[in-house]
């Protein structure tokens, strides 16, 4: 039996956005506590899988929060360069989830 | 009183208009302050580099006149902050001149109208460098050095509740706001009513955003925040959303890099033992935030400085051996800029569109790009004319590459537009920083005029 599942299929939200000018937060939000627990015992995400995954010095990761009252996973990350440099791909940090709608996660967790 | 009721109809307004329905919903309900922010500095450091605004004038006008109209219609005071996205002088002060315009248009009874101003001047900082006051690095930045503010064009700093309160105790009817903390616009109407501290930013806290904490996802909807001695409840307008418990724990988060502490002018919001119940079908109350105030009066500054004038130039690929090897066809330009404008002096910055032009090297798959990429170029150098000339060189010898073994030899890249187009200048956030000041109103002067638009 598979006993793994795409983030995107657990989660209601996911999500980046700026948080200043310095450095880019993510929301992985779900809509049930249960779910929200599996993930977190999953072991899926974590300081280091999310470093790992976008590949950043784990030194860049700032915050990294299991937030109960709204089931949600958040952790923030410090840019190389501030937002709206010439050359930043993404001024409002808004499109820099995506890789995280494929993480598996272990639902037998 | 037993409570307080302020409405928001827009996140940040003028950067998309508000949606008219909702607002006139929560209008018919007779609120007690009308108020929204109208900056962000998510909009990258060119505006308040430049002092332009990135919301076009109509739709900043638009929302101006609902929210003046409805708020001298049911007499309740208008609350702005951030005029004009950035909240430099310029900005507010054209903002209050559409106040004035639209009074003018609609021939409005006579009504006060209070602006102050947000911008510090460089010399201010430097004399705080100076006198041993360090300008203190947030996000992981140094401490300000001199030649770092040397580098910076304008500041803008970041106003806590302390200039709303002083010109609504002055009695204005609408006030324009400089650079100010998204939570304080609202956390100012409610301490000014005597409401405590910890509800009052936190009825900040979840407006600011407007329908950011409602659900379903829609933004530019009215939302409507109540404050009593012990709780704060928010309610959605619009007839398709509701605030759930979901909605408002989850926008406790939005766009901060952690959900329990909010920093402000003047203390810290703490949301660590916040409570969230679902009192109505569309309202949601919070209990249990605290406030602490700041053992020191600290201020947070915004600085942009110039990098050079900018243009962008693009180019598509679509052979596979090319796709592969981009990064060569990069290198190829690079090189050539380099051969006509020596290695330093200006800047080039290329992002490849169907690979990494998102992510850069945080991509997961740049290993795996599209069968066609879009590389966009950006030029960036002192003069108008030396960047159209970098952009272009960096541009069109990328046609000219030379790849070892290449089948098409009549060009190497495709174009739409075979030319350069002129950009904004480049900018940067020079400065991201707390400075220490002795009065919490010593850098936003305040001022106040009748505005009478009946009169002839």
């Amino acid at each position: 039996m598979n006993t793994r599942k795409k983030l995107s299929d657990l989660a209601k939200t996911i999500r980046s956005k700026n948080a200043g000018t310095d450095k880019i937060t993510f929301d992985i939000i779900f809509r049930e506590k249960a779910t929200y627990d599996m993930v977190k015992r999953s072991g899926a995400l974590t300081p280091d899988s999310v470093c790992a995954l976008l590949k950043v010095d784990p030194a860049r990761l700032t915050d990294f929060v299991e937030y109960d009252p709204a089931y949600a996973i958040k952790f923030t990350i410090l840019r190389l360069r501030p937002s709206g440099s010439a050359g930043d791909g993404d001024i409002f940090g808004a499109q820099q989830y995506a890789p995280f709608l494929d993480l598996e996660v272990d639902i037998s967790a | 009183m037993a409570s307080l009721r302020i409405i928001c109809p827009n996140g940040h307004l003028g950067f998309a208009p508000l949606k008219t329905e909702s607002f006139h919903i929560a209008v018919e309900t007779k609120p007690d302050f009308i108020a929204a922010d109208s900056g962000s500095d998510d909009i990258g450091p060119g505006p308040l580099g430049h002092d332009v605004c990135a919301s076009p004038k109509a739709w900043q006008e638009h929302d101006l006149e609902e929210m003046l109209l409805a708020s001298r219609r049911i007499g309740v005071p208008m609350i702005i902050g951030s005029a004009g996205d950035t909240g430099t002088n310029s900005r507010v002060d054209m903002y209050v001149e559409m106040i004035r315009e639209i009074a003018a248009k609609h021939k409005l009874p006579p009504f006060r109208v209070g602006w102050f101003y947000s911008e510090v001047d460089r010399e201010f900082v430097r004399a705080k460098i100076r006198g041993g006051s360090p300008i203190t690095g947030l996000d992981a930045r140094e401490d300000l050095t001199e030649s770092e503010l040397d580098a910076t064009n304008r500041i803008v700093a970041m106003a806590g509740v302390h200039p709303f309160l002083k010109l609504l105790e002055d009695g204005c009817d609408v006030i324009i706001g400089g650079r100010s903390s998204d939570s304080a616009i609202f956390a100012a109407a409610a301490l000014h009513k005597g409401y405590p501290e910890a509800q009052s930013y936190y009825l900040g806290k979840v407006l600011e955003c407007a329908s950011f904490c409602a659900e379903p996802y829609g933004a530019k909807e009215t939302v409507m925040g109540e404050i009593t001695a012990d709780h704060v409840e928010v309610t959605a307008m619009s007839p398709s959303q509701r605030c759930t418990v979901a909605s408002v724990a989850g926008h406790a988060m939005y766009e901060r890099s952690n959900p329990f502490h909010e920093f402000v002018a003047g203390g810290m919001l703490d949301m660590t033992d916040c409570h969230y119940d679902q009192v109505a079908d569309k309202t949601t109350r919070v209990t249990g935030m605290e406030f602490v105030p700041a053992e020191q009066f600290r201020v947070k500054l915004e600085g942009s400085g110039k990098v050079g004038e900018r243009f962008v130039g693009m180019a598509g690929i679509r052979d596979p051996y090319t796709v592969a090897n981009v990064d060569a066809v990069i290198e190829w330009a690079r090189n050539q800029t380099i051969e006509r404008f020596g290695p330093d002096g200006w800047e080039l910055h290329y992002n490849v569109f169907g690979r990494d032009g998102i992510m850069g090297p945080m991509e997961p798959l740049r290993d795996q790009p599209g069968h066609e990429l879009c590389v966009m170029v950006q030029g960036v150098a002192p003069t108008v004319e030396m960047a159209e000339e970098v952009t272009m060189t960096g541009t069109r010898q990328m046609f000219y590459a030379r790849l070892p073994d290449v089948k098409g030899t009549a060009g190497g890249v495709s174009f739409v537009l075979d030319e350069v187009l002129r950009a904004s200048p480049a900018y940067r956030w020079t400065l991201n920083h707390t400075m220490a000041v002795d009065d919490p109103l010593e850098l936003f002067p305040t001022h106040s005029d009748m505005v009478t638009g009946d009169a002839a």
